[in-house]
C-alpha cells in the first residue's frame, strides 16, 4: 500500500529493536478482553483509477452548474472562485500544516490569518476578528453565549425569526442544556425584525438579527442597536452573505457589538454546505470574552516583525472548563481562502462585485414582478428575495427540476405561514439569458 | 559526510497585503454585467471596504512567499503528539474538488443530491465497522464539536430518564478540550489522577462515581500514548451507577482493527477524521469530528440522519429525542469525503496502519530512551512521551530542544502536554514515515542532546535558520495587536 513505506526488512529490523516477535506482539500488553478477535469487514482497497471512477460516478449524481441552473442561495451562494485562489490554496505548505503552535516555522499561516482577521474586521466595521469558527450557525450560538457572559446575571437572549432557520436550530441545540432562555422576535409585514416589546423582556442579555436577513431583506441595524442598548443588551448582527458589505453600511458603523456569520461567499466552494467559514468579530472592549483563536503581531529576539497565537488564556487548553468556548480546530484553511479572496477583489473590486450582485437580483425581481408575481416583502434586498407564486406552484417547481432549473427554495417547510413563498437568489454568475428563461418557464 | 535534511535557503521577505498595491487595481476582472445597473438607496450604502487594491501578480507572489515560511507534512516529518500528522493523500484532494461535490448546494432537492447522500451513508457504515459502534453522525465540524455532541447526548439521555446529573469524571490524561466541552452542557468536571503506570485505575473511578455523575470522558489510548487497561472495569462501575462512558477517539490511529470500541464498554465515541483518516489539517482546520454511539443512544444523534430507502438515500428529520443540529447543514462534508476516499484506498490495510504507527512510536521510544528521560517505560501505543529531566542539568529545556529540531529539518513534537509529565516532549511519528526518516529524527535528537551538554547557549538561541527567531509572546498578549490598518481612514478606528 503506497502510504505505508515499510518493507518486510524494515519491519523485522524494527521489531528486533523494539523487542517484539511480530506486529501482533506490539499489542500483547493489552488485556485479552479488550482485543478485537474478528477482522474488520472492509471492502478491498481500490486502485487510484478505480477510486476515480467510483467518485466520478457519485459526483455525477449531483445537480450542479452549468448543467443545472440554480436560483438558490439561502446561506450557500454561487460566487465565482478566482483560479488564483484555487491554485494558491492548493500549496501544500498551507493545507498540510497544523495549527501554528510553533510560530518560527508557521509564519505563512500566521501572517495569512492575521491579514484575514484584519480584512474581515474592516469589512464588517469591527475592531477585532478571531481566526474563525465552524460556520455561521455555531458562530451565532457562540455569540449569544458570549453576550450572556458579558451581561453576567442576565439569562435571556432574543433571536429574530428572520435569521436563517437552520442557524436558529443550532442555537436551540447549544442552549438546550443551559439555564438560559431564547425568545423569538417576529418579523413584520416588510419582512424585517419587529422589535416592539423588546423593552419588556426580562433579563435580556443580547439581541440577534441578521442582515441581509433570511428573506434577503436589509435590516435597520442602527435602530436595532439603539433599542438593544436602551434595554442594556448587546446587539449581535448575523449574516450569511458577506459580499453584501461591499455595498451596505457595515454593522460596526451602525452600532453592532458582535458581527458574526457565514463566510462561504468569500472564495469557498459550496461543497454541500461545508466546510465553510464562521466569521466572528467584535469590539476591543469584549475581546477577552471572545471564543476562538486569535493571532497577534509581535517581534522576535532580533526585533523583526512576526505573528503568534495570542490571548490563549481565554481558551480551552489553558482555562479548561472556564474557557470562553471549547473550540480548538477551526476552519483555518477556509479563513486563508477568504483572505485570498478579499485580497484578490480588493476594496474597489468588492464594491463592484456587490453592485453586480444587486443588479442581477433586481433584474430578476423586476422581471418576475412584471410577469405578475407578487413580492410579499417591500423592504430593499441585496441578492436574494422572496416571491409569492400562485397556488399549485409546487408542481411547476417540481416540473422545472426535470428541465434542470431549480426555481428557488420553497419556504413552507421553514415558515408554514408562507405556503407559496420561494426564496430566489441571483449572483454575479447568473446570466440574463438564464434569468429570462426562468421567468418564461415559471410564467408558462 | 552523510547529507541530512537541515534547513537553509531561499526565504523572501514579504510585506503585509496593505503595504503594497495601488488604488484602482483588481486581481479579478469584473464586468458591469448584462443587465442594467440598479443602485441601492443611498441611505443603505456605506463606504467601500478599507481593503488594499492589488493586481493578480501581487496576490500570487504574496501567498507563494507566505507559503514558503510554513512547515507542512509535505515539507517533512511532523511528529506532533496527539495530532496524528500523517501524510495527506493527493487523490483525496482530487475527489473533493470534483465539481459535482465542490459546487453542490446543500439544500438541493434530495433526488438531485444522491451522490453526496450515498457517500455519507457509506462512510457511516465504514466507520461503524472500524469502531464497532452502532450508529454515527458526521455532522460535528471538529473533534471538540464531536465532544460537545457526546455531552449533549449524555444530557439528553439522562433527561429521557427524568434525571439531571451535574458532574462528569475527567482523568488528567484526557484531552484539553474535554472539560470545556462538558462545561457547555453544565457539567462540573471531577478531575481524577492516573496511577503510577500512567493509566486510570478502577478504584479511582469507583471512589468518585455516584448517581449525580453523568459519566466519564476518557481518552483511549490516553495522552501518554498508553492504552487504558482497565477500561472494561471502569465502564462497568460507571454503568452500574447509571452513567455513560464517553471515549475521545482522537487517538484511534493506534487501535484500528486491534480494539473494537463498541465492545469494551464505550457508549459514545468521537473520531477526528483530520487525524486518523488522513484529511489535511489546513493550518488549524477544517477538521471533522463524527460522533458514534451504541444502539441505545442512536435516538439522540444529531439530525438530519441519512437513511437508505427503496429509491436511494434520504435525509431523515424524524427523531424527536435528537439533540438537534450542530451545523447549519451537514458538517464539513468536503472533509468527510476525503476520509471516505482514504478508507476506500486502504480497505483492510487500516489494521496495518495502526500496527505500523505503534511500531514507529515504539522504535523511537527504544532508540531515544536514555537520551531523553522516559517517565513511563512500558510499551506505548502510537506516541511516546519523554521529558527534559536529563537536560535540565545543563539548563536546557524541552522548548530549547524543540526549537533546535527546526534547524535539523523536523517539526517539533508536542511540548508541555500532557500536563502530568513536567516538560513533556510528546512524539507521534505516524505510520507514513519511513525508517530512514525516523533514524534521521533519532540522530537529530541525539545530536541536540549532545549540544545541550556542550553548547547549551546554541539551543537557547535556536532556531537559527527560521524566517524569524523566537517571538515575544508576552508582549503579544499584553498589548494585543490583532488587526492592521490598511488605510489612514481606519487608523484611528482600529486603535479604538
Amino acid at each position: 500500500m503506497r502510504y505505508l513505506p515499510h518493507t518486510d526488512q524494515d519491519i523485522s529490523d524494527m521489531l528486533k529493536v523494539v523487542g517484539a516477535a511480530d506486529l501482533d506482539d506490539l499489542f500483547s500488553s493489552l488485556p485479552a478482553d479488550c482485543r478485537r478477535n474478528d477482522d474488520m469487514l472492509l471492502p478491498a482497497p481500490l486502485t487510484e483509477w478505480e477510486l476515480d471512477a467510483h467518485m466520478d460516478a457519485l459526483a455525477g449524481k449531483m445537480a450542479v452548474a452549468p448543467e443545472y441552473k440554480l436560483f438558490l442561495g439561502a446561506g450557500s451562494y454561487d460566487h465565482h472562485i478566482p483560479a488564483t485562489s484555487r491554485y494558491l490554496l492548493s500549496r501544500s505548505e498551507f493545507y498540510t500544516a497544523y495549527t501554528p503552535y510553533q510560530p518560527e516555522i508557521s509564519q505563512g499561516t500566521l501572517q495569512a490569518i492575521y491579514e484575514y482577521q484584519t480584512l474581515t474586521a474592516h469589512l464588517l466595521g469591527m475592531q477585532v476578528s478571531n481566526a474563525s469558527m465552524y460556520d455561521g450557525a455555531s458562530a451565532l450560538a457562540e455569540a449569544l453565549l458570549m453576550g450572556i457572559r458579558i451581561k453576567r446575571k442576565k439569562k435571556t437572549v432574543a433571536v429574530s425569526q428572520a435569521i436563517h432557520p437552520l442557524y436558529r436550530r443550532v442555537v436551540e441545540t447549544y442552549f438546550r442544556p443551559t439555564e438560559f432562555k431564547v425568545v423569538a422576535l417576529p418579523y413584520d409585514a416588510g419582512g424585517v425584525t419587529d422589535l416592539t416589546g423588546l423593552e419588556d423582556i426580562d433579563g435580556l442579555a443580547a439581541v440577534a438579527i441578521q442582515s441581509p436577513n433570511f428573506f434577503g431583506c436589509i435590516e435597520n441595524i442602527k435602530a436595532a442597536a439603539d433599542r438593544s442598548h436602551a434595554a442594556d443588551a448587546l446587539l449581535i448582527t448575523g449574516f450569511s452573505e458577506p459580499i453584501a458589505y461591499g455595498l451596505l453600511k457595515n454593522p460596526g458603523s451602525q452600532g453592532a457589538d458582535i458581527a458574526c456569520g457565514e463566510g462561504q461567499s468569500l472564495g469557498i466552494p459550496r461543497s454541500f454546505g461545508g466546510p465553510g467559514l464562521g466569521i466572528f468579530t467584535t469590539t476591543k472592549k469584549y475581546v477577552r470574552n471572545m471564543p476562538g483563536r486569535l493571532i497577534g503581531q509581535t517581534t522576535d529576539l532580533n526585533g523583526r516583525r512576526g505573528y503568534v497565537l495570542t490571548l490563549a488564556t481565554r481558551e480551552q487548553h489553558i482555562r479548561r472548563e472556564k474557557a470562553t468556548s471549547n473550540i480548538c480546530s477551526n476552519q483555518g484553511l477556509c479563513a486563508t481562502a477568504a483572505g485570498m479572496f478579499m485580497a484578490t477583489v480588493g476594496g474597489t473590486g468588492l464594491r463592484q462585485l456587490a453592485q453586480v450582485n444587486h443588479d442581477k437580483a433586481e433584474y430578476l425581481k423586476n422581471e418576475l414582478t412584471r410577469a405578475g408575481f407578487k413580492i410579499p416583502f417591500a423592504t430593499p434586498t441585496f441578492n436574494e428575495f422572496v416571491v409569492e407564486f400562485p397556488d399549485g406552484f409546487a408542481a411547476t417547481h417540481q416540473h422545472l427540476l426535470k428541465q434542470k432549473i431549480v426555481a428557488g427554495l420553497p419556504l413552507a417547510p421553514y415558515f408554514p405561514e408562507l405556503p407559496n413563498a420561494y426564496l430566489l437568489c441571483a449572483t454575479e454568475t447568473a446570466s440574463k439569458e438564464d434569468m429570462d428563461r426562468l421567468v418564461k418557464e415559471v410564467t408558462a | 559526510m552523510k547529507e541530512t535534511i537541515g534547513t537553509s535557503g531561499l526565504i523572501f521577505n514579504e510585506p503585509l497585503l496593505w503595504e503594497q498595491g495601488q488604488k484602482g487595481r483588481c486581481a479579478l476582472s469584473i464586468a458591469p454585467g448584462d443587465v442594467a445597473a440598479s443602485p441601492l438607496d443611498d441611505s443603505l450604502v456605506g463606504e467601500p471596504p478599507a481593503f488594499p487594491d492589488l493586481s493578480e501578480i501581487e496576490v500570487v507572489r504574496h501567498y507563494t512567499r507566505l507559503s514558503q515560511w510554513n512547515f507542512g507534512v509535505d515539507s517533512g516529518m511532523y511528529p506532533l503528539g496527539s495530532c496524528t500528522m500523517k501524510y495527506n493523500p493527493k487523490t483525496n484532494e482530487r475527489q473533493a474538488s470534483l465539481p459535482g461535490f465542490a459546487s453542490a448546494h446543500p439544500l438541493l432537492p434530495q433526488e438531485l443530491s444522491q451522490g453526496a447522500l450515498q457517500m455519507t451513508y457509506e462512510l457511516e457504515q465504514l466507520l461503524k465497522e472500524v469502531t464497532g459502534m452502532d450508529a454515527i453522525s458526521l455532522q460535528p465540524s471538529a473533534g471538540a464539536q464531536g465532544e460537545l455532541a457526546g455531552m449533549l447526548i449524555f444530557h439528553a439521555y439522562h433527561k429521557s430518564k427524568g434525571e439531571r446529573r451535574t458532574k462528569i469524571i475527567i482523568p488528567d490524561t484526557a484531552h484539553g478540550t474535554n472539560p470545556a466541552s462538558a462545561a457547555l452542557c453544565g457539567y462540573k468536571p471531577v478531575p481524577v489522577k492516573s496511577n503510577e503506570q500512567g493509566v486510570l485505575s478502577a478504584e479511582t473511578v469507583a471512589a468518585v462515581m455516584d448517581e449525580d455523575t453523568a459519566g466519564i470522558m476518557v481518552t483511549n489510548p490516553n495522552t501518554l500514548g498508553l492504552f487504558e487497561d482497565h477500561i472494561r472495569e471502569i465502564a462497568a462501575i460507571v454503568h452500574d451507577k447509571g452513567g455513560l462512558v464517553y471515549a475521545d477517539g482522537a487517538n484511534m490511529n493506534a487501535v484500528m482493527g486491534i480494539v473494537s470500541m463498541g465492545d469494551i464498554g464505550v457508549d459514545v465515541l468521537h473520531l477526528n477524521l483530520h487525524k486518523t483518516f488522513s484529511t489535511p489539517h489546513g493550518g488549524g482546520g477544517p477538521g471533522s469530528g463524527p460522533v458514534c454511539v451504541k444502539a441505545h443512544l442512536a435516538p439522540f444523534l444529531p439530525v438530519p440522519r441519512v437513511i437508505k430507502t427503496n429509491d436511494g438515500y434520504a435525509l431523515d428529520e424524524d427523531h424527536p429525542e435528537s439533540i438537534g443540529k450542530l451545523h447549519a447543514f451537514y458538517g464539513n462534508f468536503g472533509i468527510t469525503l476525503r476520509a471516505y476516499s482514504y478508507i476506500l484506498s486502504m480497505g483492510p490495510y487500516l489494521k496495518k496502519v495502526s500496527q505500523l504507527a505503534v511500531l514507529n512510536a515504539n522504535y523511537i521510544k527504544e532508540q531515544l530512551k536514555g537520551t531523553l528521560h522516559l517517565p513511563y517505560d512500558r510499551p506505548c501505543m502510537h506516541e511516546c512521551v519523554f521529558s527534559d529531566k536529563i537536560q535540565q542539568e545543563y539548563k536546557v529545556s524541552t522548548l530549547d530542544m524543540a526549537k533546535r529540531l527546526m534547524d535539523y529539518g523536523f517539526h517539533p513534537p508536542t511540548i508541555y502536554f500532557p500536563l502530568v509529565v513536567p516538560g513533556a516532549f510528546m512524539v507521534e511519528p505516524t505510520e507514513t514515515e519511513t525508517r530512514e526518516t525516523l533514524d534521521g529524527f533519532i540522530d537529530s535528537v541525539k545530536a541536540i542532546a549532545a549540544e545541550a551538554r556542550e553548547q547549551p547557549e546554541r539551543l537557547h538561541a535556536a532556531p537559527e535558520h527560521a524566517k524569524v527567531n523566537r517571538l515575544d509572546e508576552t508582549e503579544a498578549a499584553r498589548n494585543p495587536c490583532l488587526a492592521g490598518c490598511p488605510t489612514d481612514r481606519t487608523k484611528e478606528y482600529i486603535k479604538g
